[in-house]
């Protein structure tokens, strides 16, 4: 590994020298595993080691759920009752695959928000957060298709919504929905694919994520400060890291098995909290439910998505310009993508040349803003699509946009930043003394 | 604040749209103290055996169970028939066999049969797809500390036939019921801006529990209090028939990896202490 200069892995014994001059793995897994890691990372910094868990638990269970499941419109709800009922432990494994996919998103959204407050997307850390943002719409494609696959009234009712999205694709959107769903309509055609596309998306979603720890291993970790590591000779790495190896790993492990308390008691004695009751109802396409609401993980989108109704003056403009052809549905497919893809674009629209949000006394009003625009977004879009609900959305909506295109621009402008220590060793040495002080 | 303003603006919505969306119908539903709530709540054999007795000879005659193997009555965590009673059982029931294309009597590996005819659902996870409880608002909150509510809603079905409100017209189609809310609605009783002005709907389903329509084997008093409160319970084993197993996994679990937490902990304080206090 390139980047910071620390102790690469030296093969002592013949065995390991003749490994190593043919295929150099084990030092590759060293240097992984031993990479010299900022020392003052905080409690924000443990999410990577809790979602490389969840994807290592979303696979292990999801592939002995496929071994007992059925993906035919006939048998697919019967499949998962048999799954609940008669497989040995299949209540528990179907439970811990239902509610790991909300423990993912939990986590990867304070994920993605430590980024954005610690400024971890900047330069020169760009391809580690797109790579990031491509996980996550991975990510988002894998629970969907997984939702629907227990075949129930959500399920099938938020596949036709959902891909009801791409027929508002002026006039190549009906043959993409078509082509998407394998026919007119959801059927058995769509349920195959979704099957087959949703046990294939992990596989990529892990080669992104080899990717995502390739590129960040090579700028090395951002931390609190947003200070780079001191990196002109190893004496000096030394004194602002430690190994990643013990010293995160049984850091990181510690939070992820108090986070795993909390799971295993939802696991165990709410499992159907998170869920919608409706899903237990047989998919029946003659029966639409009274109220479609997708998982909680999609609800901020959701809103965006329904926030921007016709008689929204943006979207009037929109169509007028265009002659009609973007209409209120498009404009507010665009509006869900685009609230993805501005945030991709966050290292280019934020001009600030301070990286951490703790030395940016304006930034941070901002941020928690957003942070609170992200929560209310979300109850927003579990709320029916009707006044004052509408207006909120709209609201939160355009205050998701204004922050990456207008506010993230213009801080770094008239933002006056506060100093940043010089190094990451003065930051830890404020915290923890440099004297033989008993701190605790 | 947002509630007033939600208020005005749906009172405003109301008139203009004429009632014609109206406030959903609000059910009345009673919170039940079900022996089976909470992280060790246990289902009581007793109560499930006289639900069993209850759904057998009232709820069956027009619902089926059809995702409940009939095995699964004499299993640990549920009614836990012997074996000779869940065999009796089974040999009662009159099941569709694919193979001889007739009927045959049941035996235990059987599922309960699929009743169609009389377009009643089917019961085996009636008590999952229903919620009692909903909000406040959206929040969910009620959901996290009164549970889903789906024996609650049975329940209060089971209890919830009324008299018809005065302001219903007499041949108005169905059956009041204080908890159901899919069903018709008089205009009559909505008031100017579309607001039910009675809770539930009427429903088509006839009361089917009246009190001493069974009688227990354990000489419990069949009040029609306690027959709901059993057919709820019934209902929501035969809705999550290891509800038992589930909940002392996620026992062990918690145990295991609080444990596993203050053992991580001292590690972690220990390996850190150095870096941390060093002396240089």
């Amino acid at each position: 590994m390139s980047g910071i200069p620390h102790d690469h892995y030296e093969p002592k014994t013949n065995g390991e020298k003749w490994l190593h001059s043919r295929l150099p793995i084990v030092g590759l897994l060293y240097d992984t595993i031993m990479i010299p890691t900022p020392k003052n990372l905080n409690w924000m910094w443990i999410w990577g080691i809790v979602l490389t868990f969840c994807l290592a638990l979303q696979i292990v269970t999801g592939i002995v759920l496929a071994m007992h499941y059925t993906p035919h419109v006939d048998q697919a709800f019967a499949s998962i009752e048999h799954i609940m009922r008669n497989v040995n432990g299949g209540h528990f494994l179907r439970y811990l695959h239902m509610n790991g996919a909300s423990l993912f998103f939990a986590a990867v959204y304070l994920h993605i928000f430590r980024g954005l407050y610690y400024g971890s997307y900047k330069a020169p850390r760009e391809i580690t957060w797109i790579i990031g943002m491509l996980i996550y719409l991975a990510m988002m494609g894998t629970a969907f298709m997984g939702y629907v696959l227990p075949w129930g009234q959500m399920s099938f009712w938020g596949a036709t919504v959902i891909t009801g999205l791409f027929g508002a694709i002026p006039f190549i959107g009906e043959p993409i929905q078509t082509w998407l769903l394998g026919g007119p309509a959801v059927g058995n055609p769509t349920l195959n694919r979704f099957f087959s596309l949703h046990y294939l998306l992990p596989f990529v979603i892990a080669a992104l994520v080899a990717l995502h720890i390739w590129a960040f291993h090579t700028t090395g970790n951002n931390n609190p400060t947003g200070v780079d590591v001191r990196r002109t000779s190893k004496a000096e790495v030394e004194r602002d890291t430690v190994s990643f190896w013990p010293y995160f790993v049984i850091k990181d492990l510690f939070a992820l098995a108090v986070i795993l308390v909390v799971f295993f008691a939802i696991v165990g004695f709410m499992p159907n909290y998170l869920g919608h009751p409706d899903n237990y109802v047989e998919a029946n396409p003659l029966a639409t439910p009274v109220h479609i609401v997708p998982e909680w993980y999609f609800l901020p989108f959701y809103a965006i998505l329904r926030a921007f109704t016709s008689d929204v003056w943006v979207v009037m403009a929109a169509s007028w310009i265009t002659g009609g052809i973007v209409d209120a549905k498009f404009f507010g497919v665009l509006a869900m993508f685009g609230s993805i893809a501005v945030m991709a674009l966050a290292p280019w629209l934020d001009t600030s040349s301070v990286r951490s949000g703790r030395y940016r006394p304006m930034f941070k009003w901002w941020f928690w803003l957003l942070a609170l625009d992200f929560m209310v977004l979300m109850w927003a879009g579990a709320m029916p699509a009707e006044p004052p609900y509408s207006t909120i959305s709209l609201i939160g909506s355009a205050y998701w946009f204004a922050y990456f295109l207008v506010i993230l621009p213009l801080l770094g402008v008239i933002e006056k930043p506060k100093a940043e220590p010089v190094t990451i060793e003065d930051d830890f040495d404020t915290h923890y003394g440099k004297a033989e002080m008993p701190a605790e | 604040m947002f509630r007033k303003t939600g208020i005005a603006a749906f009172v405003a919505l109301s008139l203009s749209a004429g009632g014609a969306w109206a406030a959903g119908a609000e059910g009345h539903i009673t919170d039940v103290a079900f022996s089976f709530e909470g992280p060790f709540g246990k289902f009581d054999q007793n109560q499930l055996q006289r639900g069993l007795k209850i759904y057998t000879q009232v709820c069956s005659a027009c619902h089926g169970m059809q995702y409940v193997p009939i095995r699964t009555l004499g299993d640990e965590g549920g009614p836990r028939l012997p074996e000779d009673q869940v065999r009796a059982y089974a040999a009662q029931l009159e099941i569709y066999d694919p193979e001889i294309e007739d009927f045959r009597p049941g035996i235990p590996t059987d599922r309960f049969p699929k009743v169609t005819s009389a377009g009643a659902p089917d019961l085996s996870l009636m008590a999952k797809k229903r919620a009692g409880f909903h909000g406040p608002v959206g929040t969910g909150l009620n959901q996290l500390f009164r549970g889903m509510g789906g024996p609650e809603y049975i329940y209060s079905l089971m209890t919830g036939y009324h008299e018809v409100p005065e302001c219903a017209p007499e041949d108005f189609v169905g059956n009041y019921n204080a908890a159901f809310t899919a069903g018709g609605f008089p205009d009559a009783c909505k008031d100017e801006n579309g607001h039910h002005t009675v809770p539930g709907s009427w429903i088509a389903m006839g009361q089917p529990l009246w009190g001493d329509d069974v009688e227990f084997d354990d000489g419990t008093t069949a009040t029609l209090e306690q027959e709901a409160e059993d057919v709820a319970a019934f209902l929501m084993w035969a809705a999550e028939p290891k509800m038992m197993a589930r909940k002392h996994a996620g026992l062990t679990g918690v145990i295991f990896l609080t444990a596993l937490s203050v053992l991580l902990y001292l590690t972690n304080k220990r390996i850190w202490a150095p870096i941390k206090h060093r002396k240089d």
